[in-house]
């Protein structure tokens, strides 16, 4: 080993380059520490008195023998898919038309569009809840989707991510006698792809995950979504087994885990693109 | 004409005929409703009209069994008068102003590190395990919070335990359970701010690093005199959105506690769900509601006046 005599400024240097990689690595493993020991929880089911009494899938066999675990996934896939598919085509028209034409009610509309994203979504929850029930939806899965389908704020993603791209695109596009809907669906559509998959991903994981909304729109618990029926598979504060309810958590997991994985550009610029001034 | 508005040829000859600014193409106005009509509509509906409902029914009794009686502003009252209320809101305002100092504090801290000169496959580790947490849901980290913060048989107290510290009550008293509230939200949020200050510092020009390190700055004058004033505006962005994502906070004290022990952790939110839901008092419930909103308007419109006046834009 050859360490050579190190003047003081760089094992200050080297000292400070330990305590860097020393604390993201803490870091890290507070993030990633508590889900590893959540699968191997579900892995390795306690009886009372936290003796591992076996190791292997028996955990997440009783999540599907305590909860419909199938029905939970299937409500949750269909409310996240739709409402994903339908935001990002609601959005996409809706900023395509704010970005590319002039009408007289723009900016007005325009306006009340940005001015909806200043409300939470638990305030109007009581006359959304409402109309819901006028409309004869409380209790169905439609009153989780309908609601959601439009968005605000993936109009104004999808508007910037328009006028981004050159209007003379379009221009040729109807020289060579494009009408103005095969101008969009032809031309623009497809070169906004990335955006469309911000707005999607986004509308994916908020809706895959959320509680409040299915807590209040639910009833039934055919109609729970799955992370209102993970919560009741904990039961009362805690007498569902630990590792019953983990391998629930871990099955849950999974979807938002592949979008992590395959799809985490987007996701890493959708959850920024607010921030940009 | 407008950069971006397509030009038809026909429209062209209309604009030219009519000798001016174009008149809009008619046979796109179809295009323009029905491209707009499900956002327009769908907001119009499902938020405009809640909005605007709300901020009526703030001042209306009502119980959806007998009709609706003016409360002129009895719902505000009550809302300072029930002990539960004020509470959660003066919880509400706490945890907003802990969960945001902690959030900006560990967010930029570890920025700055993952930011630093270092293998780039390294420094794309550290910043995916980092923001990892934001892509679980709320209900699921609570529910695996609950059992690592379990007094009994949590690993938190067994591991406190290795040091001699006995079993902490985190969830059943008042003060264990605002701090495990606290941790549980930011563990699970830090990520997002954490994310827009890597935007921020990697938006600082290289160069002007290297003309202060020939100056002879470096470390702390650096990040005092560069980067800070360099990264305001994303720091102020920042610290709003983590304010208003704050004052929101439902799910986490929700499974883990309910609001308890006794109304400890309960929220604005959780008010607003109680006595809508519960308790079947739709106007008190609109009531907080629209507090909680203009108290986020407040914080915008600060962020609007700090951005003009303090925030340094290079």
């Amino acid at each position: 080993m050859s360490i050579q005599t190190a003047g003081k400024p760089s094992r200050a240097l080297e000292l400070g380059r330990i305590g860097k990689y020393a604390i993201l690595l803490v870091a890290a493993f507070l993030t990633i520490g508590p889900v590893v020991w959540t699968l191997v929880t579900a892995l390795t089911p306690t009886d009372s008195a936290t003796h591992i009494t076996s190791v292997g899938f028996g955990a997440f066999e009783d999540v599907f023998k305590k909860i419909p675990v199938w029905l939970y996934t299937w409500n949750s896939a269909l409310v996240t898919l739709i409402v994903a598919v339908g935001q990002m085509l609601s959005a996409a028209m809706a900023g395509y038309v704010f970005a590319r034409y002039e009408f007289r009610a723009k900016k007005v509309l325009f306006a009340l569009v940005l001015a909806t994203m200043m409300v939470p979504m638990q305030v109007t929850i009581v006359p959304v809840f409402m109309l819901i029930r006028g409309m004869g939806l409380a209790d169905t899965l439609l009153a989780l989707i309908l609601p959601a389908l439009p968005t605000a704020f993936g109009t104004f993603l999808m508007r910037q991510y328009f006028m981004g791209l050159p209007a003379e695109l379009g221009e040729a596009a109807e020289i060579d006698g494009a009408g103005p809907w095969r101008t969009f669906f032809g031309v623009y559509l497809p070169l906004a792809t990335p955006g469309l998959a911000i707005v999607g991903i986004l509308a994916f994981n908020y809706h895959w995950n959320e509680f409040f909304r299915p807590l209040i729109m639910t009833i039934s618990d055919q109609n729970f979504t799955l992370p209102l029926g993970l919560v009741t598979l904990q039961g009362n504060l805690g007498t569902g087994s630990v590792s019953t309810v983990l391998a629930g958590v871990i099955l849950s997991m999974i979807p938002a885990l592949l979008v992590f994985v395959f799809g985490q550009k987007p996701l890493r610029e959708g959850l920024t693109a607010g921030a940009g001034k | 004409m407008s950069k971006t508005l397509p030009v038809t040829g026909s429209t062209r000859a209309v604009a030219i005929a009519s000798g001016g600014e174009a008149p809009k193409p008619t046979k796109n106005r179809a295009l323009i409703w029905v491209f707009l009509a499900p956002t327009v509509i769908g907001l119009g509906l499902f938020n405009f009209v809640p909005i605007i409902a709300s901020t009526v029914l703030a001042f209306f009794h009502w119980d959806v069994i007998t009709p609706p009686q003016f409360a002129g502003f009895d719902n505000f009252v009550w809302m300072f008068d029930n002990p539960t209320v004020r509470v959660a809101f003066l919880n509400t305002i706490g945890f907003v102003i802990a969960a945001v100092v902690v959030q900006l504090a560990v967010a930029l801290g570890l920025a700055l590190l993952v930011q630093s000169k270092m293998p780039n496959w390294l420094r794309s580790f550290f910043r995916s395990a980092l923001f990892f947490p934001l892509i679980l849901s709320a209900a699921s980290v609570s529910l695996i919070m609950a059992y690592l913060f379990n007094q009994e048989f949590g690993l938190v107290n067994q591991f406190l335990g290795l040091f001699g510290i006995e079993k902490v009550g985190w969830l059943t008293t008042g003060i264990g359970a605002k701090v495990v509230v606290l941790l549980v939200y930011v563990w699970q949020n830090f990520g997002f701010t954490f994310l827009m200050f890597i935007g921020g510092i990697a938006g600082v020009p290289r160069e002007v690093y290297e003309a202060s390190s020939i100056d002879g700055a470096t470390g702390w004058k650096q990040f005092r005199d560069i980067t800070l004033p360099l990264i305001s505006p994303t720091m102020l962005v920042a610290s709003v959105m983590a304010i208003i994502n704050a004052l929101q906070i439902f799910d986490q004290p929700w499974v883990l506690t309910r609001g308890g022990p006794g109304d400890e952790t309960r929220t604005a939110v959780m008010v607003i769900y109680e006595s809508a839901f519960r308790e079947l008092n739709f106007g008190g419930a609109s009531a907080v509601g629209i507090v909680l909103t203009l108290l986020i308007m407040l914080v915008t419109a600060l962020q609007f006046q700090l951005s003009k006046r303090y925030v340094f834009y290079g």
